[in-house]
């Protein structure tokens, strides 16, 4: 089967520093990849070089379907209610939310700057959800989420899984996957 | 099409004078030199009928400034052009659309104020026209030129404000040669000059900018 994402001799330099690499990865769909390794090691960066993002100083990468992105931007207009700041989206994606599910449905007229650090995680996985890709990539899901939060990613990160996407995750937390690589950037820090 | 007619609506509510985020502070910008500049130099109809549509021009060029710090930088810190290029929308198509968006922003509520600004320096009727066709042809290229620079300003922290005013004068400096020269020579090759100026500029602004916003995001 042709992997979903594969790389070969990469390596991340940033600003002056070399952080990681040379470094040989494939994810296969269905599979999960979890990044670990401490802040400023690179792991944001090898999301945005796999999301083609950034480029990387050395090596190749090939996707194979498409890409969806989840990292601490949100990507919704401040001022705007949250419905209408994810009606945006959905005029551009192809996919449903699940407002519901996402505990979101009663928030719709609340505008983005007032939503709390969680609920904004959650607008971003309406709109990670809503785009529809096949693949995604995710920067710390799990971040100011509580733990029906956690539940809710690590159910729709299997659910993506079973869908026949690819799901990488960079995450220092602890976070339930199944059939899962784990992949810890120090072991190939630079 | 289907993603033209969301960018350019979503950039519309955000630029137009209005309830969310537009402004209108460049129009009254443009009003306020129009209304100071007689008090300045005095009430000489003859004086202020020769040099006020100098004047608009100066006053349409600096009040063009004024919008570029919202242009692109929110939607770059916030992650949008990301998204944009995960969804294979190229910066190119984006910044096209917030050009339309910002020059509608700004240009046509700017040859409106140029009437009563007309007015307050006792221009001609026939000095009004060559004004009108003038940033017409200008405010285009105008608005090009500010959306380069804000693309290209992208990186910056802090101080990107002033220094993208500073840029756009000496950039702004033809366009302001042939559409204001067109009022002292009364021909048209002046206006046909500036809109020639301001079509390569438009022409110029989608790429330069798409590839000052990649830049960008390798910084």
């Amino acid at each position: 089967m042709q992997a979903a994402l594969t790389a070969t001799g990469l390596v991340c330099r940033r600003g002056d520093r070399l952080l990681w690499g040379p470094l040989d990865l494939a994810v296969r769909p269905g599979q999960a990849l979890h990044l670990t390794g401490p802040n400023g090691i690179g792991k944001t960066s090898m999301l945005r070089i796999a999301a083609g993002l950034l480029r990387p100083m050395a090596g190749q990468v090939e996707r194979d379907g498409s890409f969806a992105l989840l990292d601490g931007a949100v990507a919704l207009d401040e001022q705007q209610a949250l419905g209408t700041a994810l009606a945006f989206w959905q005029r551009l994606d192809p996919a449903a939310m699940p407002l519901e599910r996402l505990g979101l449905d009663q928030l719709l007229d609340v505008p983005v700057r007032y939503l709390s650090t969680g609920q904004r995680k959650r607008a971003g996985l309406a709109r990670l959800i809503g785009q529809g890709a096949r693949h995604w990539l995710l920067d710390e899901p799990l971040n100011a989420l509580d733990d029906a939060g956690v539940a809710l990613v690590e159910a729709l990160i299997a659910e993506r899984q079973a869908a026949g996407g690819a799901v990488i995750v960079a995450s220092h937390q602890p976070i339930r996957l199944c059939d899962a690589a784990v992949l810890d950037l120090r072991t190939h820090a630079a | 099409m289907r993603v033209l007619m969301a960018l350019l609506r979503r950039d519309l509510a955000r630029l137009l004078p209005g309830r969310q985020g537009g402004t209108l502070l460049p129009l009254l910008f443009f009003l306020g030199v129009a209304m100071l500049y007689p008090f300045a130099v005095g009430p000489d109809p003859v004086l202020l009928a020769r040099t006020g549509g100098g004047v608009i021009w100066v006053a349409a060029l600096l009040a063009a400034i004024l919008p570029l710090d919202r242009l692109l930088a929110n939607d770059f810190a916030d992650g949008f052009f990301d998204q944009w290029a995960m969804r294979g929308i190229a910066e190119e198509v984006v910044v096209a659309t917030r050009w339309l968006a910002h020059w509608l922003s700004f240009g046509p509520p700017l040859m409106l104020a140029a009437l009563p600004a007309a007015a307050l320096l006792g221009l001609e009727a026939r000095t009004l026209a060559v004004v009108e066709l003038g940033l017409l042809a200008g405010t285009p290229g105008l608005a090009a030129i500010g959306i380069i620079i804000a693309a290209l300003t992208l990186g910056l922290r802090s101080g990107g404000m002033a220094l993208a005013g500073l840029l756009l004068i000496p950039l702004a400096v033809p366009l302001l040669v042939f559409g204001a020269g067109a009022l002292s020579t009364g021909g048209s090759s002046g206006v046909a000059l500036c809109g020639s100026i301001s079509l390569a500029l438009v022409a110029l602004a989608p790429f330069a900018g798409g590839a000052a916003i990649r830049a960008a995001r390798e910084a």
